[in-house]
């Protein structure tokens, strides 16, 4: 073999010599690709894998911890609820409307893979500066690719979120989460058993398209121009269509029983597909690579079984069943090939099966045989290196600045210029198919109907969703950063009326190989750990996407929490982010006047410090009486407090709604911007205020009057004065004047 | 005995799901005609829902109106039946000539989600027989391809004829004189962009499609 050829396909010196030791002899080109795709960072988390064991993963209700598809758990009425999150980031750098469609399309063929229907997808969305063209271009691109894959294929978006910071420039986030829901006894794992079972290849043909996406793209970071667009073909291409009838077709197959087991092709395609599910079901595969239908001609086996064509699927049926399984796909004019035999493995007693071979013709020539399992199991894991960066003392937790706490020179422009409606993003996605959506995209959280998945019977209950992240809080601390972002997700639930069932994350980090990236990454997932386990909420499934990085330069630690939440009688509407006219404001929670990590103190280039203290008792006390208002219908409004802190929330509640707000007792622009966590402001009708206090004191939760709801006018006593319509101004254009007019516009 | 309410399935709708839930919330009897099955089935009514036939491929509509179903819905039509196209099913209507103009793509050139006010122009249709005349309805649009059109004559019979069956009170999309929906001559055609199945119930944020869907079982 070509010497160094492994390393053009991202395999170090150690990795080949591992293959060898598996193999007993030198790889084949083939089985050297295999491996690549396998091996690479996007598939074996083997940077970050040693981590991620720290996450608690557990609780009764838990049905599938992460490792599979998606993470499973039971919602109660024999209903499961499959949630899963993933990045895009890279390909959308280079594609971005391709790109963000792919993450779409890829997302929702992970819930599916597990017997659900989507429900809901979410995309939290991250774009370098407003003012930088190439931004731009990308922020564009990937709103119109997530708007004409999701509405097509038809599944609503229902929230997220939209930042714009320096440091994505270059190196976009582009997020997205996807529900599902199924029947409880129809969960079904991507395995595959009994040997002579079938395993049919479903959905598109298989063309070059995306040949090496997990680790020429996934797997490295952004250097210049130049070579990012060589990289395009590398993109895979979606087809909303395709995916559609793909949907229907395999939930049919689902219904109907035919399927042993399901696995979507993702990254690393056939070859992911085909030796995960032989591996899970401890038996081998045997694949005839000629069964493959081509887009073109000329492939070779090494293309056909690590290209990532998009819309296809791999269901393993039973040969009996094969003539029915043909017959719904034929109706939903979906393409099956039988491309694959289940042989005996471990699971059968054979200690010499397990092997993933790839045959020229069912009697040809053997392409490939490997172990399928040393495709996952054997997977290098690195402890790389951890090292804080120099900056950071105190244990080398936290960046500590001798930058002087900045000064407010104009707290009501300064107010102004953190105001963002994100509309244009989310009117252009369908937000209200399938008839669930009570809380839309704008919100603290959505909220969706519950509905049973097999009889559509309304169950009376719903289900929250949010996403959060915030970089500049881990840029100072990832650690405690990353837990007052888990902090955030429930207060946001909270405000909505629900409580928390499960998270999700995905963890945007630069360049692993770097140590300090490393460090804010074990960080991270130690402060995600430490706030989980304080708030009983299990970790059921996660994405990491290394590698984010421009130039040299890594992004901010970014990690995304998706949190699902229940709202156990879903009664009326959520108040929502709102006032109503002298209604009285109350701050639930106490202020801590620090603006370490406060996108007021990054304005005004103040980077370091102490991030404010989360106290998980008091938090947990603010989070439950708010829930307990919103439930009870007691608040007319009600936000949380998180980016741009207390002027911000009051701010958005006032242009949201119309009318202006009148606030005392805030001391200075520290109060006023602090990020504080554990705060909500709610806003109650008069006649209802003493009792809203009194249910916050009997809970344990500070409660303080700061105002009333009405006028035209946004004025914090000697802060600030600023009108409503210059606020409401600022909120509506920010965007569409950066990125083009909206639709309703002429 | 409720009436039948037929929902016409093309690989890549969505909506027939919702627009089944709609009409059984009004006591109607809905079922779904595949669209590769020439019948309607018997029903009294058929609706063609929203979402992306065929992908919208070609055009929206383009592909769907040369389904098997949609000679039967066409033959259903020049009976007299009653077919309502939403979204997507008034683009397939207009494709395949059973109402007059296009919907071309949104002002603005983007797809748009949002609820809009419309007012209801004539109540001697099947879609708004139970609906008061300039009664304002909010209900939401979801389209990219909303924007109605057609020439100036067929305008100019539209609005002597009264065949405005719904008007935008805020324009959202561009569609000339803020149509939003219109009928054929006999009055038993109707298309409309709104979605009134999405205005059904106030927990979701407005019932105003209620009379709408109400009319379809009348």
């Amino acid at each position: 073999m070509e010497d160094g050829i492994h390393r053009s396909l991202g395999l170090t010196d150690d990795e080949l010599d591992s293959i060898i030791a598996i193999l007993g002899r030198e790889p084949n080109h083939l089985e050297l690709a295999m491996y690549a795709v396998m091996w690479s960072e996007h598939c074996s988390y083997k940077s970050s894998r040693v981590h991620l064991k720290r996450l608690p993963t557990e609780a009764p209700w838990v049905l599938v911890g992460p490792g599979e598809n998606a993470g499973v758990v039971d919602v109660g009425d024999g209903i499961a609820a499959a949630i899963r999150i993933e990045s895009h980031n890279h390909p959308s750098a280079i594609e971005p409307y391709q790109g963000a469609a792919t993450g779409v399309g890829g997302i929702l063929r992970d819930i599916f893979t597990m017997g659900a229907r989507p429900i809901a997808l979410m995309d939290p969305l991250r774009f370098g500066p407003l003012d930088d063209p190439r931004s731009r271009w990308i922020a564009e691109g990937v709103v119109s690719g997530v708007s004409g894959y999701g509405n097509s294929v038809g599944v609503p978006n229902v929230g997220g979120e939209t930042v714009f910071d320096e440091t994505y420039k270059g190196n976009p986030l582009v997020n997205v989460l996807c529900l599902g829901l199924l029947p409880t006894e129809r969960l079904v794992l991507g395995q595959a058993t009994g040997v002579g079972n079938l395993a049919v290849l479903l959905g598109s043909t298989t063309g070059r398209d995306g040949i090496g996406g997990v680790s020429v793209l996934a797997s490295a970071g952004f250097s210049d121009e130049e070579t990012d667009s060589a990289k395009r073909p590398s993109v895979q291409v979606g087809d909303p269509f395709e995916e559609k009838r793909l949907i229907e077709a395999c939930l049919e197959l689902l219904d109907a029983g035919l399927v042993v087991g399901i696995q979507d092709l993702g990254g690393a395609g056939l070859t992911c597909a085909t030796s995960e599910t032989a591996s899970r079901g401890g038996m081998g595969m045997d694949v005839d690579v000629t069964q493959v239908p081509r887009r073109e001609e000329g492939m070779e086996p090494f293309e056909v079984m690590t290209s990532e064509s998009q819309e296809r699927m791999l269901a393993i049926v039973e040969p009996e069943g094969l003539d029915r399984v043909l017959e719904i796909c034929r109706r939903w004019e979906i393409r099956a090939s039988v491309i694959g035999k289940v042989t005996p493995g471990p699971a059968t007693g054979d200690a010499d099966g397990g092997r993933l071979r790839i045959l020229d013709g069912w009697d040809g020539e053997v392409l490939a045989d490997i172990p399928a399992a040393s495709l996952h199991e054997d997977a290098p894991l690195y402890q790389r290196p951890c090292v804080a960066p120099p900056a950071f003392d105190e244990g080398g937790r936290v960046l500590v600045t001798d930058q002087p706490v900045p000064q407010s020179d104009d707290p009501g422009a300064e107010l102004l210029e953190l105001l963002a409606d994100t509309r244009w993003v989310w009117s252009q996605y369908d937000h209200q198919l399938f008839l669930n959506t009570v809380e839309g995209p704008g919100g603290d959280a959505a909220v969706l109907r519950l509905k049973h998945p097999a009889t559509n019977a309304d169950t009376g209950r719903g289900l929250a969703l949010t996403t959060d992240g915030n970089h500049r809080w881990c840029a100072v601390d990832p650690r405690a950063g990353t837990a007052l972002t888990v902090a955030e997700s429930v207060l946001n639930l909270a405000c909505v009326g629900a409580r928390p069932l499960a998270v999700v994350n995905c963890l945007n980090f630069g360049n692993p190989e770097h140590p300090e990236v490393m460090w804010q990454l074990s960080e991270a997932v130690d402060g995600m750990a430490e706030a989980c386990r304080a708030f009983d909420i299990p970790v059921i499934g996660g994405n990491v996407s290394l590698y984010n990085e421009s130039l040299g330069a890594d992004i901010d630690p970014t990690p995304v929490i998706g949190m699902l939440g229940v709202v156990d009688r879903l009664e009326r509407r959520p108040p929502g982010v709102g006032l109503v006219d002298g209604g009285r404001l109350l701050l639930v929670g106490v202020t801590q006047p620090e603006v370490s990590g406060s996108r007021w103190a990054r304005n005004r280039g103040h980077r370091g410090g102490h991030l404010p203290v989360l106290d998980h008792e008091i938090h947990l006390a603010v989070a439950g009486v708010v829930r307990q208002l919103v439930a009870g219908g007691l608040v007319a409004g009600a936000h949380d407090v998180a980016t741009g802190g207390l002027g911000l929330a009051l701010a958005e509640m006032a242009v949201r709604s119309g009318l202006g707000v009148s606030v005392a007792r805030v001391a200075d622009a520290a109060e006023l911007f602090s990020e504080s966590p554990s705060r909500v402001v709610l806003c109650v009708e008069p006649d209802l205020l003493t009792t809203v206090e009194n249910v916050c004191q009997h809970a344990g939760a500070p409660v303080s009057r700061i105002g009333v709801a009405g006028g035209d006018r946004i004025t914090v006593k000697g802060l600030l004065d600023v009108a409503l319509a210059d606020a409401a101004a600022a909120w509506a254009d920010r965007i569409p004047a950066a990125l083009g007019s909206g639709t309703a516009q002429d | 005995m409720s009436r039948r309410v037929g929902v016409v399935l093309f690989p890549g709708s969505n909506c027939e799901q919702d627009v089944l839930e709609g009409v059984s919330l009004v006591e109607g009897q809905p079922e779904v005609l595949w669209h590769g099955d020439a019948t309607v089935k018997g029903v009294d009514c058929v609706v063609v829902p929203g979402g992306f036939a065929h992908g919208d491929y070609l055009r929206p509509g383009a592909i769907a109106r040369f389904s098997p179903v949609m000679s039967a819905v066409a033959e259903f039509a020049a009976g007299g039946g009653p077919v309502i196209g939403i979204c997507n099913g008034f683009q397939v209507l207009t494709e395949a000539g059973l109402l007059p103009g296009a919907l071309q793509k949104n002002r603005g050139l983007k797809f748009l989600c949002t609820t809009v006010p419309v007012r209801v122009e004539a109540t001697d249709t099947p879609l708004t027989r139970s609906a008061d005349k300039g009664a304002v309805l909010r209900i939401p649009v979801n389209h990219f391809e909303g924007n109605y059109t057609c020439d100036d004559d067929t305008l100019a019979r539209l609005n002597a004829e009264e065949r405005v069956v719904l008007r935008y009170v805020e324009n959202p999309n561009g569609s000339i004189d803020d149509i939003a929906g219109i009928c054929n001559e006999a009055r038993n055609v109707v298309g409309l962009m709104p979605h009134p199945e999405r205005a059904a119930s106030e927990l979701l944020g407005s019932s105003d499609g209620l009379p709408l869907l109400r009319s379809l079982v009348a």
